[in-house]
């Protein structure tokens, strides 16, 4: 096989392999507005918030330590003890629980029924609110995330695969940390899907998503949906959080990889979670392919824009996005 | 007492659609003017100018130009920066190019150049509406920080991919350069507001933009009842981007001088404006004002009490600079969707009732 | 063909200004219309009944140039209409109101009835921009007009108010003004007394009258109050399930079985 060929397909499946890391943000963002018909922009903010917290729980770090040294004098920044990986997610997931009800109780529950234009307006202060109390928390430096997952590149594929090639072909290579998250978000979405569909609170989630009059008519109470739903957005963050966190360490440039499932759920459309997937896979494999084959010719980092550019083509000719149906306009 | 609008009769359609049509406004407004003009530039010294001036009159600029795209056309947009980008490389490349044309115009001309990119980013404006349009704007932000970064002609082929101001005058003085004086710099930028502030006025008064907000309000019966929406939105692009031009360019050349284009035009920057434009109060004209006047002002009172008066660290504090704009933006979407420009409106209102409330 | 007809209270009606031939229009297998054709004559007042669902609003979409329809013409004073964005028909001159209110909320009454002039005023960006001179002229001798209808429908006291405070019966009012600040040469009115009270019903039956008596203006319009549309109009279209079943003068249409079947269900027996 020719060698250019098979770096293309290296870069096709290491886009895949991005893609899916995409998908796992705009899950995140897809919940929300199913639930709520808010367009989430914080939920890049809470990934990195969620991650932040899980490396400052493992680590023993005295939450707001900067600011207490600061007023009091004082010197602390450890609690000298060090809580397992496992252990410090649960924790995490709890404090994103604990996030959820404060953002309905004091945020959304006062904005309901506004235009969906000024609730996105609101997460994006919600946004900026988030990554400075994130920040005053735990402190603004590039962290290290380690909970044990594998990392660096596969030498059981390249190995399998450097014969295809000539010499200057070693073999495909494939992150180790990317085949996980594969395997996570696989498991995370059959997870999400069991839920809604076989749980009454699944259940009522979907009623809500479908219509929230004829939810409340029945007894469902929006309120508790609402928190279950940024409780699960918010563990989706962590996940998420925790993927790109242990890839690229965890600081502030997380909530900009997120930024990235606005066009991921342009083309796979706000409300469907297959959707979602299928948008971050043309995403992932879009920008890599295109930075392949043209990046080289214009400068290179057209990763930085392609998702965008791409979305804004595609939304000009398909509003609708892949799966919505044609909207048909009233007066 | 005083301020009141009984007896102060109009006989003509011309007097009621004057832009103070309360005598006791039009006065206020002559006076701030004379202030401006006449008092500032002889007292203003170099930091007064670059910590709060000159960036005050530039972000008003460019909060007047997002407000009439958002506020006035509900054209909701999060390319900001990537928009004053353009104008700042368009009078880089003006400045360098002629340098013996006068500031005015080439800051002008990078205004058009700005609206005409503008217009581009705005057409898809035509066919998605809401936040899949703010998405869509997000392109042109990170396809233009990309562009000014990557290809060199932008930059003049600069070894360090900056752009930086040369010196050049106005009828002889200095505008831009290190040597400029603080009094040129402000005079010049506050000469560009003032155009601004009531080129945007006559237009959101006239038809233009009535057809603006029938847009905003309703669009499909703006359409029905007349309103070409092409031509509605596309003008609200283009007056848009030509303010944010302006404002770019003052940015770069009279403000900072010197240009790194992620770093000074990033994504931040568009949020930025954006929220002095919902601080200030949409659809306002002195709501812009109010808004680029409050978040130029945040942190350096926020530093001044911080770090000079507590002793805190600059870090801590530029934190806190976060939680606190975050937390107002939501604050005021929740009490007073049009910010600061309506608690001006109903304190007047008040006044104007004062001392007999009943 | 088109010599027009005096009314029973003598008002000479003009020659045809619409011409509606075999109108179908479906939305993907759903027919909204079928095959209807009807004309509208200058200076009549033509009602469009019809029980719910029958396509009545669907039909006005169609004349207003919102929807396209799927097969048949419009022709639009003696020329047929090629297909047009629903602006360039109301620059043409028809306007119209909406069942459930379209005004602009964040605007003034008096700027939603100005932008009613929107297509009289022709001044540039430019002259905008400068204000004074051109767009300041031409803005004083168009609000001349909108104070004219704003009086004409007894506003006056409401002007300055934004019109999301406004009651509904006044919204109602207000939308007309809008309408009718365009000068129309055919205004459409869709269920102008949907949810109004005997009273109010009263006054917006004046209004009508006032204005096709005042300025002459041609309106069709499509109400469900049987008293007002017999009281009201020149000449009657019937639609039932997007077929038309009658046509005619009030009395004609009383009498015509069909419709009587329509309204009042038929019995089986």
């Amino acid at each position: 096989m020719p060698d250019q060929f098979l770096f293309a397909t290296e870069v096709f499946i290491n886009g895949l392999m991005s893609g899916v890391l995409y998908a796992l943000v705009a899950l995140g963002f897809v919940l929300i507005y199913k639930a709520s018909g808010i367009f989430n922009y914080a939920q890049g903010v809470m990934a990195l918030f969620a991650a932040m917290t899980l490396v400052g729980i493992m680590d023993g770090q005295v939450p707001f330590s900067h600011i207490i040294n600061s007023v009091f004098g004082t010197n602390v920044h450890h609690f000298g003890w060090h809580v397992p990986a496992m252990l410090a997610i649960l924790l995490t997931a709890g404090v994103m629980v604990l996030f959820a009800w404060l953002v309905q109780r004091l945020v959304m529950r006062h904005l309901v029924g506004q235009e969906p234009i000024i609730l996105f307006m609101a997460t994006i202060g919600l946004a900026y609110f988030l990554e400075g109390v994130s920040d005053l928390m735990w402190g603004s430096e590039i962290k290290k995330l380690d909970i044990g997952l594998p990392q660096g590149g596969s030498f059981w594929i390249e190995d399998m695969t450097a014969g295809l090639g000539s010499d200057n072909f070693y073999g495909f290579f494939i992150d180790n940390l990317d085949m996980v998250a594969t395997v996570v978000a696989a498991l995370l979405v059959t997870g999400l899907v069991l839920f809604s569909q076989y749980t009454k609170q699944g259940r009522a989630m979907r009623a809500v998503a479908d219509d929230h009059q004829a939810a409340l008519s029945v007894g469902i109470s929006l309120n508790f949906i609402w928190v279950l739903v940024w409780s699960v957005a918010g563990f989706v963050a962590l996940v998420a959080g925790i993927m790109w966190g242990t890839k690229s360490g965890v600081q502030f440039s997380l909530s900009l990889i997120a930024l990235k499932a606005l066009p991921v759920l342009m083309l796979g459309g706000f409300t469907s979670i297959p959707g979602a997937i299928v948008g971050g896979l043309i995403i992932g494999v879009g920008e890599k392919m295109f930075e392949f084959a043209i990046g080289p010719l214009v400068g290179g980092a057209t990763e930085n824009w392609f998702a965008y550019v791409l979305a804004l083509l595609f939304l000009v000719f398909r509003p609708q996005g892949l799966f919505g149906e044609k909207i048909i306009e009233r007066v | 007492m005083f301020y009141r609008e009984a007896g102060d009769f109009k006989t003509s359609y011309e007097q009621d659609n004057q832009t103070f049509p309360i005598k006791f406004d039009r006065y206020r407004y002559y006076v701030v003017l004379a202030i401006a003009f006449l008092v500032v530039p002889f007292v203003i010294n170099d930091y007064w100018a670059n910590a709060i001036l000159l960036p005050f009159l530039i972000y008003a600029i460019a909060s007047i130009g997002l407000n009439i795209l958002v506020g006035y056309a509900g054209q909701v947009s999060l390319g900001t920066g990537g928009f004053m980008a353009v104008g700042a490389y368009a009078c880089y490349k003006l400045m360098t190019a002629m340098p013996e044309v006068s500031m005015f115009i080439h800051v002008l001309i990078a205004g058009g150049i700005t609206a005409g990119v503008c217009v581009i980013f705005g057409l898809p404006s035509l066919r998605i509406k809401g936040f899949y349009l703010a998405v869509a704007t997000l392109a042109a932000q990170f396809f233009l920080v990309w562009l000014f970064n990557r290809v060199p002609w932008f930059y003049n082929y600069s070894a360090s991919g900056q752009i930086s101001a040369p010196e050049r005058d106005v009828f002889g003085i200095l505008i831009t350069g290190p040597n400029a004086p603080a009094w040129a710099t402000y005079m010049f930028s506050l000469i560009f507001l003032t155009f601004c502030a009531l080129v945007a006025r006559n237009l959101t008064r006239g038809t233009i933009g009535r057809s603006w907000m029938a847009i905003r309000d309703m669009d499909i019966a703006a359409e029905i009842i007349g309103v070409n929406p092409l031509k509605a939105k596309l003008t609200a692009f283009a007056v848009s981007g030509f303010f944010i031009g302006i404002s770019g360019a003052l940015f770069f050349s009279v403000y900072l001088g010197a240009v790194e284009v992620g770093e000074a035009f990033g994504i931040s920057k568009s949020f930025l404006v954006l929220f002095m434009v919902i601080i200030g109060g949409l659809g306002s004209i002195f709501g812009s004002f109010a808004g680029a006047a409050f978040l130029v002002l945040l942190p350096v009172v926020l530093k001044v009490v911080g770090v000079d008066v507590l002793g805190w660290p600059t870090d801590i504090v530029a934190h806190f600079q976060l939680v606190i704009v975050g937390a107002l933006i939501i604050v005021f979407l929740i009490m007073e969707p049009h910010g600061l420009a309506q608690l001006w409106r109903v304190a007047k209102e008040k006044l104007r009732l004062w001392p007999f409330p009943h | 063909m088109q010599d027009g007809y005096t009314t029973a209270d003598g008002r000479k009606i003009g020659g045809v200004v619409m011409e509606m031939k075999n109108i179908t229009l479906r939305f993907g297998g759903v027919v909204a219309i079928e095959n209807i054709s009807f004309d509208i004559r200058e200076g009549e007042i033509r009602a469009i009944i019809g029980p719910n669902g029958a396509g009545k609003s669907s039909m006005l979409n169609v004349i207003s140039g919102f929807y396209i329809p799927s097969e048949g013409e419009v022709w639009y004073r003696g020329e047929k209409r090629p297909q047009m964005r629903p602006y360039k028909v109301a620059q043409q001159g028809i306007a119209r109101t909406f069942q459930n209110i379209a005004l602009f909320e964040g605007m003034s009454v008096l700027d939603n009835v100005m932008t009613g002039r929107l297509g009289h005023m022709k001044s540039g960006l430019f002259a905008q921009a400068l204000w004074k001179g051109k767009a300041e002229a031409e803005e004083v001798v168009n609000r001349e007009v909108a104070e004219k209808v704003i009086d004409f429908l007894e506003i006056q006291h409401i002007r300055k108010t934004p019109v999301g405070r406004l009651p509904y019966g006044l919204k109602k009012r207000v939308e007309l003004a809008r309408a009718l600040a365009a000068e129309p040469k055919l205004l459409l009115l869709d269920e102008p007394m949907a949810g109004m009270n005997v009273e109010e019903k009263e006054d917006m039956s004046r209004f009508i009258l006032d204005v096709n008596d005042e300025f002459g203006t041609t309106i069709t319009l499509i109400e469900h109050d049987m008293g007002v549309v017999m009281d009201l109009s020149d000449r009657v279209v019937v639609m039932d399930y997007g077929k038309k079943i009658g046509d005619g003068t009030p009395d004609e249409v009383r009498n015509n079985q069909q419709v009587i079947d329509a309204y009042l269900g038929v019995s089986n027996d």
